[in-house]
């Protein structure tokens, strides 16, 4: 029984995620065209709302071009394997307290790995690289191998700085179960401030945002798609549906990045008045990912792309040597 | 504890010799690197096993096994320098074609 | 046959295949995915035996980090269209001979060894690991990260170019 409610849950999770991701699309054009003082879509459906399920629709019609001289296997293979890990991550991310139950069964997370948990979430984001790498490979194309080779590189060093940049978090948790990193953020600072690790570890959270920039491909991060230098990167030869499906996991990524970001460093479901109506959790959660999201559109309208020595000095020299400097505060602080 | 430690073994034993003869009869460097990782696997296939049925209060093979881990990381990074320099000198990694020293 | 007989089987079955696919596979770049399965079915198993760090290192390391190199290496030393060459040396009959005697070896020590099962409850995995790591096997651990250290330097030494 415990099985199929968990079965139930990762449904329902997978399907509100993957339901959201077209309105992302549509939230990033409308703030984009905001940004830059245009209308931005407007003609399907109220606002323009429907305007990405218009588009998918249109991908999903369009021809499905197979380029010569391709690996024909692995040419299939890459965008279902770059859109698996963005789906999974979900799995671990509580988006409601462990109060929030229904019929006495807990559904406020999918699974709560007590001994893993957040390296879960490491564990499948770098999956996502292997998507990227084989699509690049197995277009036989020049500018598809140098971004993909591109991206595996920053995804690769990026990667280091997430794990090493939430070490202050688990040892301030002193868990790795994302449950009990949220419950250990209930306690307020000096009995106002939230207790949110945001204001404890700025660092940690503001090199795991650059990371998780980096990791997800967003500006001023895209290197390996940089039109302007490999006219698409990874995904050129890619059409119609294939293509569609990188799409869909650059966007779910961006989502499961937030919800990480949000229940490490923003404190999850907490909010006034959840340990008395559990439900008001999700909500909190929901506004904390939505506005992380907001966020992450509007980095985009704002700031140019790095070059990509800059990108990789800047990883290695800056933010690691940070990292590690906020891992050596954290322990002296708790060791005290 | 329903699956007797000797499947573990076994499954250990021919995972590793699926290993060995991939080290000992593929031409191509990395192909033999890939070999040797297998090999790494089975050992700690057992040694985790070990750890589970004989020794569940210590962990000691789990520690072991990490260890390796570490160590396969290592052997992979300086094993895939060595192939790209080899690369670079010869244009190909063939390991049998590799006889600059036989006169 | 209990169910967690039967994953053991199906792992058992996904880890053996894709491991002589790895070493008999023609395309380098297959062979490598090969190599992804059968260390995935090897996490499996880590799950099975209850060592759920175990598993997570092995996806992480191995898959997020070996494979990756690995699957490096073979890009920037092969093009998508080439291994025209055999796959195989010429001394494979031999090789395979060996390796099966060296089967045949573990396979007795394997059936034959006895082993004191103990029925105790394990550990609970990543504290107990934690714990371990710095106090009984802290002189290791250290001499790990030595050893890391100084493959980083090397890797980085040979793979540098030096005409520049």
């Amino acid at each position: 029984m415990e099985y199929v409610v968990m079965a139930a849950k990762a449904v329902v999770v997978f399907a509100l995620v993957s339901g959201s991701m077209p309105f992302i699309v549509w939230a990033e054009r409308k703030v984009m065209a905001d940004a830059q003082a245009r209308i931005g879509p407007n003609r399907v459906g109220p606002f323009g709302i429907l305007q990405s399920f218009a588009d998918a629709l249109k991908l999903i019609f369009k021809e499905d071009v197979v380029p010569t001289g391709i690996d024909k296997r692995i040419f299939y293979l890459a965008p279902i394997l770059s859109i698996i890990p963005a789906l999974i991550t979900f799995a671990v991310v509580p988006y409601g307290g462990p109060d929030l139950k229904l019929f006495g069964y807990p559904v406020g997370y999918v699974a709560d790995l007590k001994d893993v948990g957040i390296l879960y979430v490491f564990a499948v984001t770098t999956l996502g690289v292997y998507g990227i790498v084989l699509a690049g490979w197995a277009s036989n194309n020049k500018y598809s191998l140098m971004g993909a080779l591109r991206s595996s590189a920053q995804m690769i060093s990026y990667e280091i700085l997430l794990g090493l940049s939430i070490m202050g978090v688990v040892i301030g948790s002193g868990s790795l179960s994302l449950v009990e990193i949220v419950q250990a953020q209930a306690t307020p600072y000096f009995g106002v401030i939230p207790g949110i690790w945001l204001f404890a570890q700025p660092l940690g959270f503001l090199i795991f945002l650059i990371a998780s920039l980096a990791e997800a491909n967003r500006v001023p991060f895209d290197l390996p798609e940089a039109e302007s230098e490999l006219v698409a990167g990874f995904h050129t030869e890619y059409s119609s549906f294939k293509f569609a499906m990188f799409f869909m996991a650059e966007y779910i990524n961006l989502l499961t990045l937030s919800g990480v970001i949000t229940t490490l460093f923003l404190g999850g479901w907490l909010g006034p008045g959840v340990d008395r109506f559990p439900i008001l959790g999700v909500l909190y959660f929901s506004v904390k990912t939505v506005a992380l999201v907001y966020f992450f559109i509007w980095l985009r309208a704002t700031l140019p792309r790095l070059r990509y020595d800059q990108l990789m000095r800047f990883a290695w020299k800056v933010m690691l040597p940070a990292a590690l400097i906020n891992i050596f505060i954290t322990a002296y602080w708790v060791a005290r | 504890m329903e699956i007797p430690l000797s499947w573990y073994l076994i499954l250990a034993a021919i995972l590793f010799a699926v290993g060995v003869y991939g080290a000992l009869a593929r031409r191509n460097a990395i192909a033999i690197l890939m070999s040797i990782e297998l090999m790494l696997n089975a050992v700690n296939i057992n040694l985790v096993a070990f750890a589970r049925y004989v020794t569940p209060r210590e962990l000691t093979g789990q520690i072991f096994a990490i260890f390796i881990m570490m160590l396969a990381a290592a052997e992979a990074a300086v094993g895939l320098g060595l192939v790209l320099t080899v690369y670079r000198n010869l244009r190909h990694i063939q390991v049998d074609e590799i006889n600059l020293l036989r006169s | 046959m209990s169910a967690h007989q039967l994953a053991f089987l199906v792992l058992g079955v996904l880890i053996l295949v894709s491991a002589l696919m790895v070493v008999t596979v023609r395309n380098l770049v297959h062979a490598a995915l090969f190599l992804i399965l059968c260390f995935a079915g090897v996490a499996g198993l880590y799950v099975l035996l209850q060592a759920e760090f175990l598993a997570v290192a092995q996806v992480l390391i191995y898959i997020g980090a070996i494979t990756v190199l690995i699957l490096f290496g073979i890009m920037l030393t092969r093009k998508i269209t080439g291994g025209a060459q055999p796959p195989l040396a010429s001394h494979w009959k031999a090789a395979g001979a060996g390796a099966g005697a060296f089967l045949l070896l573990l396979l007795y020590v394997a059936m034959t060894g006895q082993w004191q099962v103990s029925d105790q409850p394990p550990m609970d995995s990543t504290t107990t690991l934690g714990l371990a790591l710095v106090t009984r096997y802290v002189l290791p651990f250290e001499l790990a990260s030595v050893v890391l250290l100084a493959a980083l330097v090397g890797a980085v030494l040979l793979a540098r170019d030096e005409t520049r």
